[in-house]
């Protein structure tokens, strides 16, 4: 009896706190957001499995090095407002971070409340969110006082991750900004490409909105390349800088047979009719979309999971993911995979497509495809699928979305005298800079890197706008 | 921005405006084309420019109304603006001087060859131009191509005006009688481009198409406009939208424009029951 007395129990761990969604079977219909958020109970309970590291690994595991134990410290203590502030410190966008970063590769990775291996590392992300929202949703109108002006001027090149973040960055420090936007909306891919119920338009209007109330100028309908050049704006805009981020976005095609039948798409063109021309709302809205009856999805990363998964909200009765290596070798989020299956996206695994079918009508019916075993690793490191001799099927269907990736536009990297770019013809920036082969010309994001993250993107505008502070006399 | 400042009915079911876009007219070269939208739930349509005035800040477009924007465009009125308007687009038309150019247009198509044949007589060319309609009412912007041709010559399906018969029997004509040609831009409906393209390719003539395919961002992000040239897959937005007649696959390009005509039905009798924009016209009177 005294033994058990005088002995400090242990206290009971805390598992990490499962993320509240909509139903599958409902939400497989709708456009709403599937993640719904942490309530505050959910939020100080999460909040409470943080150690507090003395010497944080998670910042290190963060693109854009937000003080993550601080602010999960200020959601201990209740202070949200003051949480909320301290990431803005780092990241100007979170609540868009706290959606779409993949932080179980990043910040969550590194967290020590995982690394003892028994335990899930504390949920930084949805913490991110909750906080963010929360800001957003009792804001107080305060704002840090803006800097008076430096009398300099930076031109951006696309209103994505990248060229948000940096705006943000150089607008707090009194650089005027001026972002030129080529499409009707703003946000680059985080309008066209990310799906609704992944990340709530309303949510990127209100970040632009926000950059815009600093004083940000943006101009939509403005190609960059065609209009006027990179070059345009140096000389006759007179800008101190210019900073290009204008994405990835030139859809890769598989090069087989019957790509151009109708019904097939790239995922860019079917994520960008649903998301950006609101196709989902046809005929209320003017742009149409094959709504397919039975879907294929070529690819198995975001962007692939994104299409599967809309084409299922648009009213498909089946969607397949024809994928050519194992489900451990896709390339998605963890999330993103188990969302997909959970409500209801087939997976065709170790299978790679050969054919698309078409009819006299020039509509594409059906997939062929060719099975597929994994090999020895390849470069990448994954193991390399390889055909089995013989062994081919078909797959009936009406729509084929191609999801396997984006090359580089060249529109913007060829308009521009001497900019250095690489052999897939992504223009060539120090990473840790973002400076080119040009002087006063800064890049980053998808068209440095190749299709990447978001959080990247962002981390590269964040770099440019401090490089860019730096060479202005003004860090 | 993007307002309508003057605008006309030159046809039945086509109308002419001149529309404020000081930006886009300061760059805009002949070939290049703009992608619209009416209104904020609209689609983004392609249209080749078929005049500016850089001084006056100002384009020309001409359009026939087809499908829910252009109908919905007929409705417009001086005053209104457009929601959105982005351009110059597209590859601008390669001019120099050739030789003797012969210009083909047919029906609509003659609008966007305006600026072409203006630039390829800057350039030096002898051109002949050669228009075409269904019928005589259906004739556009006649008086703006002869004022920059060298010799024009127009053909009605039905006899009506001018000589009776297809552009495509003047063409043919035109190398029957041994006239040293070029170069011949054909711009117009798809079965008339690919028509012109079965007659140059037998005598070998350089030929260039302008083509219309369905677009959505027209900066080569989607590849909604996808076309076969050569065999090759290109992007009618940034590789375009002229490209070599004689290796275009018209067939493909009909079948891929045909792709939403069971939606776009929907939308346009949707639209006839809703009706948007100024109604003094609508819808398309005539």
């Amino acid at each position: 009896m005294s033994d058990q007395v005088s002995k400090p129990t242990k206290k009971p761990k805390i598992p990490r706190q499962k993320m509240p969604e909509q139903n599958p079977i409902e939400r497989a219909h709708n456009f709403y957001e599937v993640a719904l958020g942490y309530d505050n109970d959910l939020a100080l309970l999460e909040a409470s499995r943080c150690l507090q590291c003395k010497k944080p690994s998670c910042i290190k595991g963060c693109p854009v090095e937000v003080d993550i134990p601080d602010f999960v410290q200020l959601v201990k203590s209740g202070d949200l407002m003051g949480a909320a502030w301290k990431i803005k410190e780092k990241n100007s966008l979170p609540r868009i971070a706290g959606r779409v970063c993949p932080q179980e590769s990043q910040c969550e990775a590194k967290c020590v409340v995982g690394a003892k291996g028994k335990n899930e590392p504390c949920a930084i992300g949805r913490l991110e969110r909750y906080v963010a929202d929360y800001a957003a949703l009792h804001d107080d109108g305060k704002r840090p006082e803006l800097p008076k002006s430096t009398g300099l001027r930076v031109g951006v090149v696309g209103s994505g991750p990248a060229g948000l973040t940096l705006s943000g960055a150089l607008i707090k420090k009194g650089v005027a900004v001026t972002v030129f936007e080529a499409l009707h909306e703003l946000g680059g891919v985080l309008v066209y490409g990310i799906p609704e119920f992944r990340l709530p338009k309303a949510i990127v209007r209100a970040e632009v909105d926000e950059l815009q109330k600093m004083g940000v100028e943006f101009k939509t309908n403005w190609v960059v390349g065609r209009i006027e050049t990179v070059d345009d704006m140096l000389e006759k805009r007179k800008y101190d800088g210019v900073f290009i981020g204008s994405g990835a976005g030139a859809p890769l095609f598989l090069k087989i047979p019957g790509e151009n039948l109708n019904g097939v798409y790239s995922a860019n063109e079917f994520l960008t009719r649903a998301n950006l021309m609101k196709a989902y709302l046809f005929p209320q809205a003017d742009t149409p979309i094959a709504k397919g009856r039975r879907v294929v999805v070529f690819g198995g990363g975001n962007v692939a999971m994104d299409s599967a998964r809309t084409a299922l909200r648009l009213g498909a009765e089946e969607v397949t993911i024809v994928y050519r290596r194992t489900m451990d070798e896709l390339p998605a989020r963890t999330e993103e995979v188990h969302h997909a299956v959970e409500e209801g996206v087939k997976f065709q695994l170790l299978n790679s497509p050969t054919e698309i079918v078409g009819n006299d009508a020039g509509w594409a019916v059906g997939v062929n495809v060719q099975k597929m075993q994994l090999g020895e690793p390849d470069a990448s490191g994954r193991r390399r699928p390889v055909a089995i001799p013989g062994e081919t099927a078909h797959i009936e269907c009406d729509t084929v979305i191609v999801a396997i990736g984006n090359a580089a536009n060249p529109l913007v990297p060829t308009s521009t005298k001497k900019l250095e770019t690489n052999k897939w013809g992504n223009i060539v920036a120090d990473l840790e800079t973002g400076k080119t082969s040009r002087d006063r010309i800064w890049a980053g994001g998808d068209i440095v890197t190749g299709a990447a993250t978001v959080i990247l993107a962002m981390g590269a505008g964040r770099k440019a706008a401090l490089s860019m502070l730096d060479t202005f006399g003004i860090g | 921005m993007f307002e309508i400042l003057e605008k006309e009915r030159i046809g039945p079911g086509v109308n002419r405006a001149v529309i404020s876009a000081p930006d886009i007219a300061r760059a805009h070269l002949p070939g290049q084309f703009i992608i619209l939208r009416t209104h904020k739930d609209g689609e983004r349509i392609p249209l080749t420019v078929a005049d500016k005035d850089a001084e006056k800040g100002t384009i020309t477009l001409v359009w026939q109304e087809v499908g829910t924007t252009t109908y919905f465009m007929g409705t417009m009125c001086v005053g209104e603006k457009f929601e959105d308007m982005c351009g110059p687009l597209g590859k601008p038309t390669h001019l120099e001087k050739f030789g003797t150019v012969v210009g083909v247009g047919g029906g609509i198509g003659v609008a966007p060859l305006y600026p072409i044949t203006k630039g390829m007589h800057d350039a030096g060319n002898h051109v002949i131009s050669i228009i075409g309609a269904r019928t005589e009412g259906l004739l556009i912007m006649t008086e703006e191509i002869k004022k920059v041709s060298d010799e024009l010559i127009i053909s009605t399906d039905d006899g009506s005006f001018g000589v009776h018969g297809f552009v495509t029997q003047v063409l043919q004509g035109l190398i029957d009688k041994g006239t040293k040609i070029d170069l011949v831009v054909a711009i117009g409906p798809v079965p008339m481009m690919k028509a012109v393209c079965n007659v140059t390719r037998k005598v070998n003539l350089p030929t260039v198409v302008s083509l219309n395919p369905i677009m959505v961002d027209g900066t080569g992000m989607c590849g909604a406009c996808r076309v076969e040239v050569a065999g090759k897959t290109m992007f009618g937005c940034v590789d375009g939208p002229e490209f070599d007649g004689l290796q275009v696959d018209f067939d493909l390009l009909m079948k891929r424009l045909a792709m939403y005509k069971g939606p776009e039905l929907i939308a346009l009798n949707n639209f006839r029951e809703t009706p948007r924009g100024c109604q003094c016209t609508f819808p398309g009177g005539a």
